[in-house]
Formats: structure tokens, sequence, C-alpha cells
């Protein structure tokens, strides 16, 4: 199969787009079938560059493939087949088709060898995915994708400031790693820090995460899930491949991992809790990119995949019971195992993979990037991540499930989801199972041989620890929990080494930090554009009709002074 | 014995590019009826069209056409001279004329009243013979001639615009206009005096033993202030904003691609080949009068632009902003800035005009281009708001657009020279772009009209409006992907021009 000539992601691009003119059960084939065809497609892209063409002056790469662009195309293909399948039963078909096209762009990026295919299928996954959040018909996703669409157009300017300075510094637009040249100097320097910051808008890092809680839980039911994998791990991908080792990443990941949980502790609805938990999930593979080791590099890439899957199990099960309620706060919800079996189970399930319960997927990835950590003496980093995951659990392993089907009985007694939702929240829970319990299935097809064994007595131990302190934790502090204003929660309780003082002064500089430079910001701008429309409203000087004779006399005075200008 | 009738006729083109127009005017007048003498125009201006393009090719593979009208031999006759730069230019020209024809059918009928419509063809042909004289000829004095027939048959279409503004508008054109062409005519003169010649590579050759003298240097001020009034290049551009927006629909469309293009290819013509680039850039700086003046246009224009509520007055900010990106592509004086700026030339008429075609397609429907009457016209009409969409895309520079294209190589030729905070002023320019053309996109998709109102009412535009402006949208995608004809063609027009100077 060497001789395929054709970029995986057009397949699903194109699909999306003439998806609209079939009739039900031909959208159901499109909409299963072609992920898989994709899937297929991509297994026979071969190493290095295979399908090249000519723009301008310039040989762009349109497909270039290795075993980290494999890896993620084969986990974005399998979630658009089970995203899809979710959808099917009850999503409009606008947003069937922006799920195409936005899954195809990613794919197309994923596989893009020179930085200007990159930036086009970046350019066309924005646009898909504000179609996405924009198909859940209410006002306040119509606001929320506005707002979406703007920061990422404002990525997208970035990043192709940045590629211009790179391609203008060094003549080539090929995609291959950058690190060393941030600390280059000069227009080469200043083209990959753009780049960066364009790559990092994506992945939700400070200061702008705020985007992605800000919008996702905007989106319809089946929306949020596939929203979930996409935009995010793209930019854990170029993340890898552009920037891996550069030791920003390292704090930034971190900070993203506590904004995460302080967040998500706070919250009420219970998909906000979901997407503040993919900023902390994506910060785990941050980090591990910062670090920059073969065995963190494939941490990250590996937690990528597996976060995939158990994050939409989790939005899955969120998303069934949002569809069969039309509730999202956990205040309004609870004691749903009595009718809804099924979803409970499966969203426990996607709970104790984020926890990373060994025998989960979770417990076979995160524990790479740890192990990362530990083998560079990162020893700080490696507590950080340690009291992060216990962290995980409180918010997204607990949290989750106890008020959304334990917790008070709601008295709400909703059936279980549609038979599509049940199928794919089925698939994706065994999928978790089975990487946990056989990890070798994954770690085969990791960018680099993998030199790690997740099940030894010491690693279970101590993960079960964790979990076993935190969960006490949380059923000790219930009562504040239940509340939601506080996240006064005694951390030490489960990790004694950072304590509650700190984790204090921590929400609330974070909290308060953030609401400053919003604050300020917005009013910056406000009296910003009151000035500009001062000046160039439709009654200022400038904008008025001049006079015949003023422009006139305004052309004989620029001539006079240019006049004496040249004599001079 | 055909065969040297159709050499015969390929050796006239530079002629018949010009009297084909000129002896249709009449023509339209004697038909003395709006539809034949529409039919009329419209055929004369594709075999224009056929004959830049025959003349283009010619040039691309042949190098320099000189033609001597009359037989007088330069440099005492006129001669027409067609290199690179203007063949692509009367491409142009001719090409938006023949399309926004098509699109005039049905929106003079509804716009003109009918005892005018001949002379209104009439005088669109003196305009477009005008455009096409200034362009292909090599005789200074002759651009004179010819930028007052073009420019005196341009005041009497915008003055027949259905508002009686109209009429304030082109009197006021008028005045700026002659304004303009009394300046061009007077640096003209002032060449003469010193050299004895109006043939413009004469010119070239004869200018430099004088290039020291305080003559020379007021015919060098009173051109560049001359031109800069025609193409409206800030301050001199009070004249534009009016003209475009009262002027019917079609010939919005018409001068708005074809025009101010002409008028830059002035500006590029007198000075990179009349005085040459490296007297005029080299010796006298004439980038620092135009880059600072071009850096004030796209800002202010822009911003200008945002607050517009009349929606023509808006594109018409925005297309002084354009000639502001074009004239600063040229003061970056290297080729990629050149190019940047020609191809900017082409790629702007495509999307101007089909702009303004959409608003006419909104004004036949609906009787007003104000922001409010746009409610709900996404729905209503989705075709002609389909390609405001692609057009201002275009506008805002997205990838797959021509804008792009345009936009590319003049940040690439400002980070070329190092200048890369202009590089950062052509992005975020841009980005105002995106704002005076999203509130258009908002208030067409994402409100609905009032009951009761015209646009609630608005059906699709005809298809022979539709036809052009979709002809133009296609275009507008498609030189945005495949750049070989019209960045080739001003890669190498901008050597030849450069290449001149030295």
């Amino acid at each position: 199969m060497s001789g395929f000539a054709f970029p995986p992601g057009l397949i699903l691009l194109f699909g999306g787009l003439v998806l609209p003119f079939f009739d039900s059960n031909g959208r159901r084939i499109i909409v299963l079938g072609l992920p898989l065809v994709t899937l297929w497609a991509l297994w026979g892209v071969p190493d290095g560059p295979s399908v090249t063409a000519r723009l301008l002056e310039y040989e762009i790469v349109l497909v270039e493939g290795d075993r980290l662009s494999r890896l993620f195309g084969t986990i974005f293909t399998l979630m658009a087949a089970a995203g899809g399948l979710f959808a099917l039963s009850s999503a409009r078909t606008v947003e069937l088709c922006a799920s195409m096209v936005y899954a195809g762009a990613s794919i197309g990026v994923i596989f893009a060898g020179d930085l200007i295919t990159l930036f086009v299928f970046w350019e066309l996954m924005a646009v898909g995915s504000t179609l996405v959040l924009w198909s859940a018909g209410t006002v306040t996703a119509y606001r929320a994708s506005m707002r979406y669409l703007s920061i990422h157009l404002l990525g997208g300017v970035v990043l192709m400031a940045g590629i211009a300075a790179w391609v203008a510094a060094t003549g080539e637009i090929q995609f291959g790693s950058m690190t060393g040249a941030l600390s280059a100097g000069g227009l080469k320097a200043a083209g990959a820090w753009l780049i960066l910051a364009g790559f990092l808008l994506n992945a939700g890092a400070p200061p702008l995460s705020a985007w992605l809680p800000d919008a996702y839980p905007e989106a319809s039911p089946s929306g949020m899930v596939t929203l979930s994998a996409f935009t995010t791990k793209t930019a854990v991908y170029v993340l890898i491949v552009g920037f891996a080792g550069t030791e920003l990443l390292i704090w930034l990941g971190l900070y993203m991992v506590f904004y995460g949980i302080v967040y998500a502790l706070l919250e009420n609805d219970m998909r906000r809790i979901l997407a503040y938990s993919i900023v902390n999930q994506v910060g785990f593979m941050v980090t591990g990119i910062g670090i920059g080791t073969v065995m963190s590099l494939n941490g990250s890439a590996a937690h990528a995949f597996t976060h995939i899957i158990y994050k939409a199990l989790l939005l899955m099960s969120a998303g069934a019971v949002l569809h069969m309620t039309g509730r999202r706060k956990c205040s309004d919800l609870g004691g749903l195992i009595q009718t809804m079996p099924l979803t409970a189970t499966c969203g426990i399930v996607g709970a104790l993979a984020i926890s990373s319960f060994p025998l989960t997927s979770g417990f076979i990835s995160k524990s790479m990037i740890s192990q990362g950590a530990l083998d560079q003496h990162l020893t700080f980093v490696w507590f950080a991540l340690a009291a992060a995951s216990a962290g995980v659990f409180l918010h997204a392993g607990i949290k989750f499930p106890w008020f959304v089907f334990f917790q008070k009985d709601s008295g709400l007694r909703p059936a279980e989801p549609p038979m599509g939702m049940r199928v794919a929240m089925v698939i994706f829970a065994a999928l978790c199972i089975i990487l946990g319990v056989a990890p070798g299935m994954l770690y085969q097809i990791l960018p680099a041989p993998v030199d790690y064994v997740p099940y030894t007595g010491e690693h279970v131990v101590a993960q079960l620890q964790l979990l076993l302190f935190s969960g006490l934790a949380f059923f000790a502090l219930l009562p504040l929990m239940k509340r939601t204003l506080t996240i006064s929660l005694d951390w030490d309780w489960c990790y004694r080494r950072l304590g509650p003082v700190l984790a204090r002064a921590l929400g609330s500089f974070i909290l308060s930090a953030d609401r400053i430079f919003r604050d300020a910001f917005l009013s910056l701008l406000r009296r910003g554009l009151e000035e500009v429309r001062a000046y160039y409203g439709p009654d200022s000087i400038a904008a008025q009709t001049w006079t015949t004779a003023a422009m006139v006399l305004c052309a004989v005075i620029a001539l006079g002074l240019y006049l004496i200008l040249l004599y001079a | 014995m055909s065969g040297s009738v159709a050499a015969d006729l390929l050796a006239q083109l530079a002629a018949i590019q010009v009297i084909l127009p000129l002896l249709a005017a009449p023509v339209c007048v004697l038909t003395g009826r709006g539809g034949r003498a529409w039919a009329v125009a419209l055929v004369v201006s594709w075999c224009a069209f056929l004959t830049a393009w025959g003349l283009l090719s010619q040039v691309l593979d042949q190098g320099v056409i000189r033609y001597e009208l009359g037989g007088w031999a330069a440099p005492w006759g006129i001669e027409y001279r067609i290199d690179e730069i203007n063949s692509f230019v009367l491409l142009i020209v001719s090409g938006v004329s023949s399309l926004a024809l098509i699109f005039a059918r049905t929106s003079v009928a509804r716009e003109v009243p009918e005892e005018k419509r001949s002379l209104f063809y009439c005088a669109w042909m003196l305009c477009l013979t005008g455009l096409l004289g200034i362009t292909i000829t090599g005789d200074a004095f002759n651009v004179f001639v010819f930028l007052e027939i073009s420019s005196l048959s341009t005041y009497v279409l915008v003055s027949l615009g259905s508002h009686r503004r109209a009429l304030v508008s082109a009197f006021r054109y008028l005045v700026l206009g002659t304004v303009g062409a009394t300046f061009i005519l007077i640096g003209v003169g002032l060449l003469y005096a010193m050299t004895g010649t109006l043939n413009m590579v004469d010119l070239a050759e004869r200018i430099p033993p004088v290039s020291q003298t305080r003559t020379v240097y007021a015919a060098f001020a009173f051109l560049a202030v001359g031109i800069g009034l025609k193409m409206a290049l800030f301050p001199f551009h009070a004249w534009l904003p009016g003209a475009y927006a009262e002027a019917p629909s079609a010939v919005t469309a018409f001068i708005a691609g074809a025009s101010t293009k002409v008028a830059v290819y002035v500006l590029l013509r007198f000075y990179f080949t009349v005085f040459g680039a490296s007297f005029a850039f080299g010796e006298l700086r004439f980038e620092l009068f135009l880059m600072p003046l071009a850096l004030i246009c796209i800002l202010i224009m822009s911003l200008i632009a945002v607050y517009q509520n009349d929606i023509k007055r808006t594109l018409a900010y925005s297309s002084l902003a354009q000639i502001g990106y074009m004239v600063l592509g040229i003061s970056l004086v290297s080729v990629a800035g050149l190019t940047g700026g020609i191809v900017h030339l082409f790629n702007h008429a495509l999307m101007k005009s089909a702009l303004f075609m959409s608003l006419g397609c909104v004004f036949y429907r609906v009787g007003s281009i104000s922001l409010a009457s746009l409610e709900g016209l996404g729905r209503r009409m989705p075709w002609t708001l389909g390609a405001f969409v692609v057009g201002a895309l275009s506008l805002v520079g997205v990838p797959m657009t021509v804008g792009f294209v345009s936009k590319w190589y003049l940040i690439f030729a400002a980070i070329d020279r190092g200048w890369w905070p202009l590089a950062v002023f052509v992005v975020l320019t841009s980005l105002i772009a995106l704002a005076y053309v999203w509130r258009v996109v908002e208030v067409a998709y994402f409100r609905t009209a009032r009951e009761g109102s015209a646009q609630a009412e608005a059906v699709e535009a005809p298809v022979l409006m539709l036809v052009p402006l979709w002809m133009l949208v296609a275009a507008s995608v498609y030189f945005g992907l495949d750049t070989s004809l019209t960045v080739g063609v001003a890669e190498r027009a901008a050597e030849t021009l450069l290449g001149s100077g030295r």
C-alpha cells in the first residue's frame, strides 16, 4: 500500500460536506463507515513525506507519516466513529457535518508535513469546531461560539505571524522540532515563540485557558463529546513534534493541572466540571512534553490516547444524563443510578480511568509521565503531579459520579438513553478496561519502544493509597463539597506535603489574578474602543464630508509642502 | 488571403483595443434604445477583453509590443507601447467592464430612466476607451487626453445615480478630478519644456542630464499630487466615498474595479519608467512621500469604514484602505513589494467588484443598502449574500482567497526588508477589515427582518445579476489557489519596472 497517495484527513472532510445530501440510512453508513476507512487509510501512510504539491514558491507536504501521527490518527478516527454513533440519535445535521469536518481537519494537522498545510487545517479545525458549538442552537451557545471563534482566530493570526517570521528567517516551511530555535535570538526565535504561543492557545494554556470551560459546556450533549477530543489533543501533538523538552512547558503544564482542579472543585455544573478537567488533563500532557525525555513523551502521547477515550466516556455519560433530564447542575441531580444503571456504570468506569485506578487505562499512561519526572530527578514536579492525581480523583473521579448518580434522591426517574448512545458508551468503557488490563496493546504503537512496567507492587500500592485517602477526604468533607462555595478542602488530609494554606492561597491567587487581569483588559478595551469611535465614528472630523474647497486646499497645501521639501 | 488578413488584424490589435470602444460610443447613442445600446456595449467590451487577452499572451511570448499610430515613427508620432504591466492592467480593466456590463442590464433598468440609458452606455464606452487608452499609450501627453476622456465620462456616470445627492458627489469629483488632471498636465508640460519630447521612453533617456533642475523637481511634485488625487490616496481621497456611494450600482462595480487601478498604473509608469527607479527612489526618495501616506490611509480609512451605516460607503472607505496597501507595496521598492502591489491591483479588482455587485443585487430587491436594510437577508437572498461573504473573506485575507495572496506578498516583502513592524501592521489592519465586514455578516445572518419591511419580502436577485457576480467570486477563489498567472505576470512586471530604472 505504499502507493497510497491521498491525505487521510480529506476523507472525513469531504464526507462531512456531502453528508447533508443523504437520507438517514446513508448518513448512518457515512458517519460510522468513513472513520474506519480513514483508519485503514492512515495505517497505509508510509513513513516520511508521501504527498507533495507546489504552492507559491514552496513545496508543501500534504501527508507525512510517522509512528506518532499514526497513533494520534488512530485515536482520532476511533473517536470520530464513537462520537458519531453517540450523536446520530440526537444531533442536528449541521452538527454531524461539522463534527466530521472538524475531525477531518484535525487528522489533516496530524499528518501535515509543513507549516502551511498545518496552518490551513488548523484554521479549518477552528471553523469546524465553531460550527459544532453553534449547532446547539441556543442563544448562549451562539454567544459562546462567537467568543470561542474570536479567541481561535486570534490564535490563528499569532500562529500565522509566527510561521511567516519562521519562513522568512529560515527559508524552510518544513515542520520539525523548534525547541532549539527558541533561544537562538533574532527573527527565527521570534517566529518559534509566536508559533509556540499559537499552539499553546489551542492547548488551553494560561493566560487564556478560560476559552475552553467557557465554550464547551454550551455545546449540545453530543457536541461536547466531539469537542473534548480534537482541538486540545491536536495541540498536544504539535507541541510534541515542535517543542519537546521546552522547560517552560513544565511550569505551564503544572499551572494548567492546578487551574483545572481548583475551578472544577468550585463548579456545580457537571459538564463544566468535566471541561475544567480537560484543562487539567492536558496539563499533565504538556508537563510531560516539557520534561522531554523518551519516557515522558511516550507518556504524553499515551495519555492523550487514553484521555480521549475516558473523557469522551465521561462526557457521554454526562451528555446522556443531560439529554434525558435536561438538567446539568449537580445540585439538581442525584440518585439516577436507580433508573440509569448502564449510564451510571459507564460514568463510573470513566471516573476510575481518569483517576488512574489500577486496571483502567488512565493508570498505564499517567504513571509514565510521573516516571519521566522521577527519572530526570525533577522531584518537585513529581510531587506536584502526585498531588494533582489526588485532586483529579476528588473532582472528576468522585465528585461527578457521586453528585449525579448517588447523593440524595432528586426524584428524577429518567430512562436509559437511546440505543446509539448506549452502544457508544459501552464500547468506550470496554476500551478503558481492556487498555488497563493489557497495556501492551497501547505500548506497542507508541512512538518509541516502551521500557516501563506499570503493574509493579510499588506502583499499585502507592496509587491505591493515594486514591484511598483522597476518597476518604471527599466523604469527610462532603458537607463542604455540597455547598460547592469554597475550596477550603484540607488538602493535607489527602496529601500531607501540600499544606492547606498553600492550597487556599493558590486557589484565591488564581481566582483573583484571573479576575484582575480580565477586568483590566476589558475596561482597557472598552475605553480604547470609545476613543476610536470618537475619532473615526460617523460624526468625527475624519469621516465627515469635506467641502470641495477644503479638498482643493488640502491638495494645494500638499503640493506646496512637497515642493518645498524637494527644493530644500 | 485570409491568413494574411488575420495576421494584419493581429498586428493592429493595439489600435483595435482603443478604437473599438471609441467607435462604439456614438453607435450606442444612435441606437436610441437602452436594450440595444447595452447589447452593443456588451459585445464591444468583450471584444476588448479578448483583445487584451491576445495582447497579454503576445507580450508574454514575444516581449514588448510597439505600435506606431498612423505610421508616424516615435518619438514624433504617438506610440503605443505594451509590456507586462500595462497588458495586465488592460486585462483587468476590460474584464471588469465586461462582467459589470452583464450585471448592468437589470441593475440599470431599475436605477436609470429609459431615456438616459443609451447615453449611459455611451458614457460607459467612453470611460472604457479612456481607461484603456491611458494604460496602453506610451506618450505622456496622450495619457492626459485619455485621462480627461475617462474622467469626464465618469462624472456623467456618477451623476446618473438614483439620488439627487449623486449630482453633488459628481460635481465634487469633477472639481477634484480636474485639479488632478491639471496638475498632471502641468507636470507633463514642465517635462516637455526641459526635454522637448513627450514619448515616455524618450523622456526616460533625456531626463537624466537635466534631472538636477528645479523644473524637473517641480514636475515631479505636480505629478505626485496629481496622480495622488486621481487614485484617491490620503489626503486627496475625500471625493471618492461620495462618488462610489452615489453612483449607480453597476458603475460603482466598474469604477471601483477599474479606474483607481489605472491611476495606480499611471503612478508606476511615471515614477518607474519615465523618471526611473534610481532617480525617483534612489535620489529623491519618493518612497518617503508614499509610505507614510499609505500607512495613514490604511489605518484611518479602515477605522472609518467600521462606523459607516451605508454599506456602500463602508466598502468605499475600504477601497481607500486597499489603495493604501497597493501603494505600500510599491513604496517598498523591491521585486516582492511591487509584485504584492501589482497582484493586489488584480485581486482587489475581483473582490471589490464582486462586493459592490452583491450590494447592487441587494439594492435591486430592497431599494436601500443601509446596514438595517440587510437584516435577515442571508436567508432570503442566499446567493447574493453568500457571494458577499466570500468577497469579504477575501478582503480580510483569509487563505484560499485572492486577498491572502496579496497580503502574503506584502508581508513577505516587509519582512524581506527587515521591517517587520510593517508586517504586524498589515496583519492588524486586516483584523479591522474583519470588523467592518463582520457587521454586515452579523446583520444579514443573525438578525431577522422586521415584519412588513422590504427586506422581509425580498427574493433572490435575477440570474443575470448573479452570474457575473459569481464569476467574480469563483475567480477570486480560483486565483487564490492557482497563482501562476497573476503572480507570474506581476513578478515579471515588477522586474521590468525595477530593471528599467537601472
